[in-house]
């Protein structure tokens, strides 16, 4: 008697607890598309953010979230590649190993200062290659850890039947056990686009904002989560219309990204 | 007598071999000597860590992929030109390679690499540095007809491999190693993931290699054993116990524990 009704306060209770946080989840994205959609107008997407619009952060943030892709995932996809076929299970591989997975649970505004000491305060002013190396030195561990974990997933045998055929080591790698691993690296490298497109912090005092349209890297550069942190602490109505267009069209994108990692997923596998 | 012994021609020769896995206190094969015929199927059998697939993959020295493993004695293969070459003197990556080229191997499951049928048949040579397109063609045509499966491929060349049944997998893979034209095949339990009658068309398949290429079967179906091979060796817990036709090792064979094995005693 007392087992079964153990059974159902535990099962009360950890419902309860899903109700709550879905419940909290469901609110923020009504709340985000009730305030969101009404302050959408076709000059949100036309005009740049001196004009009312976020053309221009639309465009400086992929634009940085890119460069972070560029440099981001050959380092990263190399890296894993060391981990997991050249340095299983030597010393230096589990020491790089964890020293990634502490990197990647590092506060994010540390990764922000730290840039800042390197690209942005050597150089004078705030530049948008540096807010681009911020979100790629975030991404490199999540693509280090997706690489390492999906190679892992290749069966040994893949491997052996290669060398078995007459391959070297390093062919194998990039011709078999890569494209066997492709979907889960290409699945990883769409999720951690969706971790870094929407990042404030490591771009706060590396990029900063510009209001104006611009591709020149070299200076301030228009930041569509910075400027939702701007926006949003400003007095007057409009400005905070624009900062919660801002943010439901970011959660979209996200979302979108998120949705697209899975059907790829779903799809190849 | 004398006759049949000079009439034998080896293609491969074990001789003292000893293997110690990297780590391990004690060798997994203990002076093993094993003639491998040119041209005839021999058989490994013997219970689970008799050490059997161990000397198998010594044999093309696919163990070299992890380090740390330590080989000693002789494995001698037969060169077509009439020389001996001892393969574990052998140090550099292309040695390894050509060896490799000489003696195929086939593995318990269907190793499909995730690229097309034509491209996994072509893998081998690719590597092996054939580059011309007819020339590719002929010879991936050749080997999957080699392997039974030319008329079931042949419409669907560039589809992926991985869309194929287990067994049409496993033939391919068979068809793959054959492409590369080896002197010695080794098989390591190549029918164990399979069904009846997949197994059944890749033991014809061995059966019929044996023209082309020497083969070396690693099986736990002493059925298996005693339908395909003409000579079979019994192993247990590292040590080689009996070789022999594989007749004499069925019907009549001189060790007790070889008897007690296949009379299903234990195992």
């Amino acid at each position: 008697m007392n087992r079964l009704l153990l059974n159902k306060v535990i099962l009360v209770l950890s419902t309860l607890s899903a109700l709550i946080g879905i419940g909290f989840l469901f609110w923020i994205l009504a709340t985000l598309s009730y305030k969101g959609v009404t302050s959408i107008h076709w000059s949100t997407f036309t005009k740049d953010l001196v004009e009312g619009g976020i053309r221009n952060l639309l465009v400086g943030q992929f634009t940085m979230a890119l460069i972070a892709t560029v440099i981001a995932v050959p380092l990263g996809m190399m890296a894993g590649i060391y981990l997991r076929e050249y340095g299983h299970g030597s010393k230096l591989a589990s020491i790089i190993r964890n020293l990634s997975d502490v990197m990647m649970s590092a506060p994010s505004i540390v990764i922000g200062v730290f840039v800042f000491a390197l690209l942005v305060d050597p150089v004078g002013t705030y530049n948008g290659w540096a807010g681009a190396v911020a979100l790629a030195i975030m991404m490199i561990p999540i693509i280090i850890s997706t690489t390492d974990n999906m190679l892992a997933l290749v069966p040994q045998e893949l491997r052996e039947a290669g060398i078995a055929l007459g391959g070297s080591k390093h062919k194998i790698i990039l011709q078999v056990v890569i494209k066997a691993a492709k979907v889960g690296i290409t699945t990883g490298i769409l999720l951690s686009f969706a971790r870094i497109i929407g990042e404030t912090a490591p771009l706060l005092f590396t990029s900063a904002n510009n209001q104006f349209f611009t591709m020149d890297l070299s200076g301030q550069f228009p930041s569509l989560t910075v400027s939702i942190y701007n926006l949003a602490t400003y007095p007057d109505e409009a400005s905070r219309n624009l900062a919660w267009a801002a943010s439901f069209i970011l959660t979209m994108i996200v979302l979108l990204i998120n949705l697209f990692g899975r059907f790829v997923i779903r799809n190849k596998k | 007598m004398a006759k049949e012994k000079a009439a034998k021609e080896l293609v491969m020769n074990v001789k003292d071999f000893s293997f110690t896995y990297a780590g391990a206190p004690k060798p997994s094969l203990k002076k093993i000597n094993l003639p491998v015929e040119k041209h005839k199927i021999t058989a490994m059998i013997g219970p689970s860590g008799c050490g059997k697939s161990t000397l198998l993959r010594a044999m093309n020295r696919i163990h070299d992929l992890y380090p740390g493993n330590r080989y000693e004695g002789e494995i001698n293969l037969y060169k077509e030109d009439g020389s001996i070459e001892n393969i574990l003197h052998l140090r550099k990556e292309n040695d390894f390679i050509k060896l490799r080229q000489e003696v195929g191997m086939i593995f318990q499951k269907p190793t499909p690499f995730p690229m097309s049928i034509f491209d996994n048949v072509a893998y081998g040579l690719r590597l092996s540095g054939i580059k011309n397109k007819s020339e590719l063609e002929g010879r991936v045509e050749k080997a999957l007809k080699g392997a039974a499966i030319w008329d079931e491929t042949k419409d669907r060349l560039k589809e992926s491999a991985l869309g194929m049944s287990g067994g049409q997998q496993q033939r391919l893979c068979i068809a793959r190693a054959v492409a590369l034209k080896p002197r010695v095949l080794l098989f390591d339990e190549p029918t164990s993931a399979l069904d009846p009658i997949s197994t059944s068309a890749i033991e014809e398949l061995i059966a019929e290699l044996k023209e082309e290429v020497s083969v070396v079967i690693v099986t736990h179906n002493m059925q298996q054993a005693s339908r395909l091979s003409d000579y079979t060796a019994f192993m247990y817990l590292g040590d080689l116990i009996e070789y022999d036709k594989t007749e004499k090792i069925f019907l009549n064979p001189s060790n007790k524990l070889t008897e007690d094995y296949i009379t299903g005693r234990f195992g």
